[in-house]
């Protein structure tokens, strides 16, 4: 395995960052070819319904543009991710407020605004659904509130994905399950909501496209170059929408100015949009979304609600549980039914639960649909979990530290699907550690003798939680990942794969890790750009995978190239006459230039060199898709996070004062750039629980821009104190696990945690908005009076069942 | 359209365009310098500021009439020329080193934003770091990053 060295576990300058800090790096939008026309795209302007007709305005030269509808679509009518329920543009049905119906280009961008507003059509409209109730209500049989109903894609009406997970080989009957909850000390329920959110990448999605003919004026192939994270995603739904073979689909990733998921499944859509609108019109096309649109017709994280149901003992230990989540799925499958996989094996967290149920479902509405969104399920889930954690520890008695105490999962444990706990786990170190940076107990105290006279009242909270590290079950399996890495002709190495920069370092580390391996400087390994005609398939830059992952790949592909270099890094002075195809030992001196030397005279003799690394499932990994059993993921990432709050009683305003955010994340490649990771998705999950809220109206975002959907600006932000713990992994190159989604997991839950510390109001629902806590703290009570004791936890006393023992 | 002359990146360059057209589109369109971006359009962002006579604007929300006659510098103007070929700006350098810049897209704008903050306040408390940026959306770093650069480039002038 990789020993950490001179290379991994530093900081050098990220492979990208003198394009970035220059102006000189080029995304989407900064790109013109000759001849280029522009895009744009006609949306519905109803939740559901069906069209009727399309007229075109005659003010309008239409003869000057190029028009696509569905009928020009030269193969299936379908944007595929893991079902093909998603039309490319809709012929007849309308499911959603943004839904795509006929494109447009010109080659004048300016003229496309009059010509999108002179497309008429008319629709018959059809009552939507917008909840997750009411989606429920219709999978219960009501029929009219069935707006999703595709059973041969693996769903149920309205209902996209469920899953059971269930503790234990042979878990328990109902009957003896309802006893374990009869006879338990406490029982403890309680709901849980959160909104969607927006990913607010700074750059737009954008694509540009082009189509190319035989010379009998067929079509022959199609190029897509863009801003995404998954190339080898968009050559599979182009396949389908032209029907053309995977070589005749060529993917190229520009610069990429954020993504966060939202540029996993979308880029499916507005690519084959653009493809579509190259071909019709013979040029290349450009189709960039202004942020209103983005906001409109993109993917954002799945509103979500999760009700739990635990018995614990007095003592305080969970007993049994029984979970219930749901997803709002928006109009079409997309992804999540995999979201939902993560957030069902997240939503236990990291404690142990003598039994468990969790059942869990993604359900259709005529929203937009929701799509991937960095933490993939798991927000969701542990939003409920640690809030609910903090719940049982009030209503028993005990602390939030010492009921977790009670409970966390440790070393040589079992997880709900049975996984051994193989790797060192140390929940109580960590919270231990976590308690001590942010001073959470002197700060307790001071906030208990300070807030009775203060209309600013102080709080301090925590989550503990953990993120699976890669994709969840079989995944990397089917994935079948392979990354090659090339020498060029000056015998430098290039690393070929299909993972994506968007920011998050990918170049960097995956050069770190080839560098170190083949001892040479940093500066020497070069990366490819990912252009699915030059790059293998190393699978999606999603799920936290490309540092665990793609960087083993690139480790083990080093080792590769390294052993065919041998016998010229042994022998590089050697007589003409040597056998250089004789196996030998990697020498264990050598210097860069020996390096050098030896890549050149291998060239010389061979032309080229190319070695790859695919991936091979560690023999001691078995996920079991049928029983939804087995080791849910290589490993996970462990943390504890812990907020301070401030809620002024005068402007009802909450703020985060200072975050500290401990993590076991294994070996830290790059400490600068996983800084920033954390310190970027406690930012977004600061924003999560504090500012970000879509607004909708009849299944539309209302509040498209950025003057109304706020995120945190420098301003809002507290410090954020990063601390990290290394143990080290055998997946992940020199011991590293991934990072990416885990700081999404904590914050939310950890600053709701601390405004029931500052108010004593237990808040259950996310965006928690100045509003939402003025409604709260000025509600009349249910008796008429108008007295108000905001330290009375009105739900914890309501909603506990206690059983006399 | 209308004829207008200004200063970009320290040369006199003359425009045809139409008068409300957005100084970032003549930018971006007419002078082909890409590195001011577009976030937003309603100058919420950010992502598109320049500097003009000093000081930092949105450029989405100037008609290019207004910039008759003005000093413009643009983040592809930020680089020292010398001798011996281009030298990084301080404040770009300390972005590098820093992890200031990730997905890259708010980095042209956010370095222009802190050419101005070190102008005014040559050096500014982390305060007047947070409030001389909160024009400048970041969706990456959280800004942690981005205070230490701003911090190690006022340090090193």
């Amino acid at each position: 395995m990789l020993e950490p060295g001179p290379i991994v576990g530093t900081s050098p300058i990220r492979k990208e960052g003198l394009a970035k800090v220059t102006g000189r790096a080029l995304y989407v939008d900064d790109i013109t070819l000759p001849g280029m026309w522009y895009g744009a795209t006609v949306r519905s302007t109803i939740a559901r319904g069906r069209i009727t007709s399309i007229t075109f305005d005659p003010a309008i030269d239409w003869s000057q543009f190029a028009i696509v509808t569905a009928a020009d679509i030269p193969g299936e009518n379908c944007i595929v991710h893991l079902t093909k329920d998603h039309p490319c543009l809709a012929a007849e049905f309308i499911n959603h407020p943004a839904e795509p119906i006929l494109l447009l280009a010109h080659a004048d961008k300016s003229a496309l605004i009059a010509a999108a507003a002179a497309v008429h059509i008319t629709c018959e409209e059809l009552p939507g659904v917008f909840t997750i109730e009411d989606s429920e209500l219709g999978a219960a049989g009501d029929t009219k509130k069935v707006v999703w109903d595709h059973p041969g894609h693996g769903g149920s009406a309205n209902t996209f994905k469920t899953f059971l997970m269930q503790k234990g080989d042979n878990p328990l009957p109902d009957a003896e399950l309802e006893k374990i909850f009869a006879e338990a000390d406490f029982v403890v329920e309680g709901e849980y909501r959160t909104g969607a959110q927006e990913q607010l990448y700074i750059e737009n999605n954008g694509v540009i496209a082009e189509a190319f003919r035989a010379p009998d004026g067929t079509l022959d192939s199609v190029t897509v170059s863009g801003s995404m994270q998954c190339p080898f995603y968009l050559v599979h739904a182009l396949e389908l929408v032209f029907n053309l073979p995977a070589e005749k689909c060529r993917v190229i990733q520009t610069e990429t100015g954020g993504a966060f998921g939202g540029k996993e499944d979308f880029p499916s859509v507005n690519g084959s949009h653009a493809a579509l609108l190259a071909m019709k019109s013979g040029h290349p096309v450009k189709l960039c979304y202004d942020r209103a649109e983005d906001l409109i017709a993109t993917t954002k994280r799945h509103p979500s609600r999760t009700r739990h149901r635990t018995a614990v003992s007095r003592d305080g230990k969970l007993l049994a549980g029984e979970i219930e989540v749901a997803l709002d799925g928006g109009a079409y499958a997309t992804l999540s039914a995999v979201v939902l996989s993560r957030a069902t094996i997240h939503a236990p967290g990291p404690y142990h639960w003598p039994h468990l149920t969790v059942r869990a479902r993604a359900m259709a509405t005529n929203i937009a649909p929701h799509g991937a969104f960095r933490g993939f399920g798991a927000p969701q889930s542990l939003f409920a979990l640690e809030r609910h954690m903090d719940k049982i520890a009030h209503t028993i008695g005990l602390t939030p530290e010492e009921f977790r105490r009670r409970n966390f999962l440790s070393t040589g444990m079992h997880t709900a699907t049975g996984q051994h706990l193989s790797d060192p786990v140390d929940m109580q170190a960590l919270l231990t550690r976590a308690l001590r940076e942010s001073k959470y107990h002197a700060k307790r105290a001071e906030f208990d003798r300070t807030n009775p006279t203060s209309t600013i009242k102080r709080g301090i909270g925590f989550a503990s939680f953990m993120h699976g590290s890669g994709f969840t079950g079989s995944g990397e399996r089917r994935l079948n990942s392979l990354v090659k890495i090339e020498l060029t002709a000056d015998a430098r190495p290039r690393i070929l794969v299909s993972s994506t920069e968007f920011g998050q370092g990918t170049n960097t580390i995956l050069s770190q890790v080839c560098a170190q391996t083949l001892r040479i400087p940093y500066d020497e390994v070069l990366v490819a750009q990912p252009d699915t005609s030059v790059v293998p398939n190393s699978g999606p830059t999603v799920a936290s995978r490309t540092a665990m992952i793609v960087g083993k790949l690139v480790e083990r592909a080093s080792e590769s190239m390294l052993l065919t270099l041998a016998p010229y890094l042994t022998f590089h002075s050697a007589t003409a006459d040597f056998d250089y195809s004789v196996a030998c030992d990697v020498p264990a001196n050598y210097t860069p230039a020996d390096f050098k030397r030896a890549a050149h005279t291998y060239l010389a003799r061979h032309g080229a060199l190319v070695a790859e690394a695919r991936y091979e499932a560690p023999g001691n990994i078995f996920w079991d898709d049928d029983q939804y059993r087995g080791d849910a993921y290589p490993t996970y990432a462990w943390a504890v996070y812990v907020a301070e709050v401030a809620v002024d009683t005068t402007t009802y305003i909450a703020e985060v004062k200072d975050f500290h955010a401990l993590q076991e994340v294994g070996k830290v490649i790059h400490p600068i750039l996983a800084k920033g990771q954390i310190e970027g998705g406690v930012a977004q999950g600061i924003g999560y629980a504090l500012y970000e809220k879509c607004v909708y109206i009849d299944g539309l975002m209302r509040n498209n821009q950025m003057t109304n959907y706020i995120m945190p600006t420098s301003a809002d932000l507290p410090p954020i104190h990063v601390h990290f713990e290394e143990t080290p992994s055998i997946h992940g190159p020199g011991g590293a696990k991934g990072i990416g989604e885990l700081p999404m997991d904590g914050p939310a839950p950890a600053i709701l945690n601390a405004i029931e510390h500052a108010t004593g109001i237990s808040f259950t629902e996310i965006p928690l908005l100045p509003e939402d806590i003025f409604e709260r703290m000025t509600r009349t009570p249910g008796s008429g009076t108008e007295d108000l004791n905001p330290t009375i936890d009105l739900d914890t006393r309501t909603e506990t069942t206690e059983v006399p023992a | 359209m209308t004829t207008i002359t200004l200063t970009v990146n320290g040369r006199s360059t003359t425009v045809t365009a139409p008068p409300m057209k957005r100084l970032l589109d003549v930018l971006r369109e007419d002078l082909r310098l890409t590195g001011a971006k577009e976030g937003c359009g309603e100058g919420e962002c950010g992502s598109c500021s320049v500097l003009i006579d000093g000081e930092l604007v949105n450029s989405c929300l100037v008609p290019v009439l207004q910039a008759e006659g003005a000093q413009i510098t643009t983040i592809e103007g930020v680089a020292h020329l010398t001798a011996q070929g281009e030298k990084l700006d301080s404040i770009q350098q300390c972005f590098l080193e820093k992890g200031g810049a990730q997905c890259g897209i708010c980095t042209p704008g956010m370095i222009l934003a802190t050419q101005h903050l070190l102008d005014k306040y040559p050096h500014p408390t982390l305060e007047q770091i947070q409030e001389g940026l909160a024009g400048n959306l970041c969706r990456c770093t959280g800004y942690m990053r981005i205070f230490d650069a701003v911090q190690q480039a006022a340090k090193t002038g």
